[in-house]
């Protein structure tokens, strides 16, 4: 019964607490990325660069706070300065809509010359985030570091594993949770929610009904700098900061999107925990976990690691290529804003 | 201008910015920039056939690259035959089971067409040989990388000539690209993008990790680039210094006769590199133009314009898609083998997306999507700036501290205990410096797609859409 209950635990502590708290980053990411898709209707390159630009500015607020002796206690101080990295992200969002984006909406474009905007987008966010920051790891978490250290609760449990559970996991939760409800809320219930998914569903009858484009694609913008702010400062606070990193988030962010459905908002919260936990279990190593498990001389030699950490960029392609083949149109056949 | 003018008029000014460099930096600097411009001119015209042509947009050059360059090492280096006794065996045997599963995987799909029968036996057959071939394939990696792992502690290569790589590595990026292209053509074309995208992150994930293969982050350093002399062997063989004797009019008891034969012979080598990568920009670049202007490559623009219209002709878009990636592919892997031939090493860690994937992006935007001439431009234009920006922005930082020097005190701001000073800002624009061209290559794509969507030499006869 103990060796089950480690067991439990284990999986708990390894796997289950830290790919949930991925995921809903992940979820975050996805969900700026098939707004984009869904109403702007381009794949959006940039949105890894701009996950850094809002962190970028976060940690700025943070150490201006910091500075000024603001903090929150036990919660990160972050928390006080995601508003203004929000803001801050919001107007790079729209002025470089205003510069960049809508020439080509205005012509409508084919899609993918959008996709080629962002990546001319993607450099010169990247080139702000080296000139403001440089391209060293930054670590801009404070407050109580552990809501359930591993050793205390070995001294409550009596168990030989312990669990820890982080300050910022539980944050990163609770924090999307909260994001993820006022997105569909706005979705669903406000005048300028349903303008926006009637945009997305058909351009042509949304304008006929006198629904301002340009609004609407302003306050996409602005969501979209929103959630990829919150998912970027989750991601710094949960791990750390560093450019480089987060244009790397950009292909399980995208596999997320597309296994949830582009253009989907359920979808991509679906497929960001998806991700997240195939990616966190296939490289989890199991030896310990089989150990308590099974019978006492079946114990397994090796790590049982499916695949080495090195390798995890290959589960969101796994994922991505099985999408493909299998439904292209994602889990929620996507293509338009559903809420 | 007149259409046929303009492509001379810009390719003399790229050929008049290229000797200003050797005048004002010195021919060595001005080689090692042409050099890198014919690998980048031949990496354009291979992206240009995937995107110019047919608009596919292929967010994974650098995957093409890598294994390119991964393929010359393969090739060129000598066998380690410690390593192949230790556990070659093994890892071949591996390797023949993930034949044997790959060609059962594909008569099951090909020969079966229950769809439910394929999806899961295509499943169940991969989790199978997973965990059937990986038990055989670690004992034989652990037992190479053991072998003397401060030299060596991988399999080595044929030991060939390098430049058997530049056509092998072509063969094999075609075989990656066939892969890459049943998954993920005739869907959506950002598809392809994030697809591409994920091959290239893997790619060099495996050129990091898989040791017994290349090392991996240990690098592999002092590749034997067969026909091109070593500076060394060069600086001692008489007839280069008699050659040295007679151009300079130096002798060999003189002072500086030494300095001078060094300085020749990184020149020469140098023009050796020049003289093989033009044979090889000028081969790939009269094919892509004799198939930019065959039935085929008229298709292949119709079906970009207009695939509805192509497909309803009786034209197999996926199919031609597949064939025109599979061939671009091809080029870019000819262009790693040559970029790790002139680097004479192999560092995984070196392949960043934004400098292997999207910079080739901005060279063909810049020269002119689908036009052969253009991206060979765009490859000269945009690798000499993406050079020289770094240069000027280095120039800069160092200038403004020296002006500056008398300030470095002044408080600019100042915040309670902590102030700005001069000084911070100078440090500031000293990092800054190099992430300059970053900025500078964004800018100049977006201007591009902007203002000048059809490139520095458009596209003759053609309306496209944007």
């Amino acid at each position: 019964m103990t060796d089950l209950l480690n067991a439990l635990v284990l999986m708990l502590n390894f796997v289950i607490i830290p790919a949930t708290s991925y995921g809903a980053q992940l979820a975050l990411g996805a969900l700026g990325v098939t707004l984009v898709y869904g109403i702007l209707r381009f794949g959006n390159f940039a949105h890894g660069d701009t996950m850094a630009f809002g962190t970028m500015f976060t940690i700025f607020f943070t150490w201006l706070f910091q500075g000024l002796g603001l903090s929150l206690g036990v919660l990160p101080t972050a928390l006080l300065a995601l508003p203004f990295g929000i803001g801050v992200t919001a107007l790079y969002a729209i002025s470089i809509d205003r510069l960049v984006y809508r020439h080509y909406r205005v012509k409508r474009s084919a899609p993918v010359i959008l996709t080629i905007a962002s990546v001319g987008v993607m450099f010169v966010t990247n080139s702000v985030v080296r000139f403001l920051i440089g391209t060293n790891e930054q670590r801009f978490s404070d407050g109580q570091k552990f809501i359930i250290k591993a050793r205390d609760f070995k001294e409550w449990s009596g168990l030989s594993e312990g669990m820890k559970l982080k300050t910022t996991e539980a944050l990163t939760v609770v924090v999307a949770g909260i994001a993820v409800a006022a997105l569909f809320w706005f979705l669903q219930r406000t005048r300028m929610g349903k303008a926006m998914r009637a945009y997305s569903d058909n351009e042509d009858l949304a304008l006929l009904s006198g629904i301002n484009p340009e609004r609407v694609v302003m306050v996409t913008w602005i969501i979209t700098a929103a959630l990829a702010t919150l998912a970027g400062v989750l991601f710094g606070l949960d791990k750390s900061f560093k450019p480089f990193t987060y244009f790397q988030l950009l292909l399980p962010i995208f596999a997320a999107a597309i296994l949830g459905g582009v253009g989907n908002p359920l979808g991509a919260i679906a497929g960001g925990f998806v991700v997240a936990f195939s990616e966190v279990m296939v490289t989890y190593p199991y030896k310990k976990f089989l150990k308590y498990v099974m019978p006492e001389n079946l114990e397994p030699s090796g790590l049982m690691q499916l695949l080495t950490v090195d390798y995890k960029f290959a589960v969101s392609f796994i994922i991505l290529v099985a999408v493909l083949l299998i439904k292209p149109t994602g889990l929620f056949s996507g293509k338009v804003i559903r809420a | 201008m007149s259409q046929s003018l303009r492509p001379i008029l810009l390719f003399a000014a790229m050929a008049a910015a290229l000797l200003a460099v050797g005048f004002g930096q010195g021919w060595p600097v001005m080689l090692v920039i042409l050099n890198l411009c014919l690998i980048s001119a031949v990496m354009s015209v291979g992206l240009n056939m995937q995107w110019g042509y047919a608009g596919l947009f292929n967010a994974g050059v650098m995957a093409f690259v890598a294994v390119g360059g991964m393929v010359a090492v393969l090739i060129s280096e000598p066998p380690v035959m410690v390593g192949w006794e230790a556990g070659g065996a093994r890892i071949l045997v591996a390797g023949v089971m993930v034949a044997t599963f790959s060609g059962l995987i594909y008569a099951l799909r090909r020969f079966i067409s229950r769809r439910w029968i394929k999806n899961w036996g295509t499943a169940a057959l991969l989790v199978a040989a997973y965990f059937i071939i990986r038990p055989v394939f670690e004992g034989g990696v652990t037992a190479v990388e053991s072998i003397a792992a401060a030299s060596a502690g991988n399999l080595g290569g044929l030991g060939l000539n390098i430049l058997v790589s530049w056509v092998v590595a072509a063969v094999v990026c075609m075989g990656v690209a066939w892969v890459i292209g049943r998954i993920a053509l005739g869907l959506r074309a950002d598809y392809l993008a994030i697809a591409t995208l994920g091959i290239s992150e893997i790619v060099v994930a495996v050129a990091k990790n898989e040791e017994w293969l290349t090392r991996g982050v240990k690098n592999i350093t002092s590749l034997k680039r067969a026909p091109v002399p070593r500076e060394t062997n060069l600086q001692q063989a008489e007839w280069f210094q008699n050659l040295v004797s007679t151009l300079s009019g130096t002798n060999p008891g003189d002072a500086d006769f030494k300095t001078t034969v060094i300085e020749a012979s990184s020149i020469f080598v140098k023009l050796c590199f020049t003289g093989l990568f033009t044979i090889v920009l000028g081969i790939v670049l009269f094919l892509a133009i004799r198939a930019l202007n065959s039935p085929w490559g008229r298709m292949m623009r119709a079906i970009r314009d207009n695939d509805v219209a192509a497909s309803a002709m009786g034209k197999n878009v996926v199919r031609r898609h597949r064939e025109v990636f599979i061939v671009g592919a091809a080029i870019l892997g000819v262009s790693g083998a040559m970029l790790t031939t002139l680097d004479g090493q192999f560092t995984p860690t070196g392949y960043q997306p934004l400098r292997y994937t999207f910079l080739i992006w901005v060279m063909v935007i810049v020269g002119g999507s689908g036009n052969n001439l253009g991206a060979v431009l765009g490859g000269f234009v945009i690798w000499f700036f993406w050079i020289e920006a770094e240069v000027a922005a280095q120039w800069i930082s160092v200038n403004m501290e020296k002006v500056l020097t008398p300030y470095l005190d002044v408080v600019l701001i100042s915040l309670g205990e902590g102030s700005l000073k001069v000084q911070h800002g100078v440090t500031w624009l000293k990092n800054a410096a190099p992430h300059f061209r970053y900025l500078l290559m964004g800018m100049v794509l977006l201007l591009a797609l902007r203002f000048s969507p059809r490139g520095l030499i458009p596209e003759a006869g053609a309306a496209r859409a944007h």
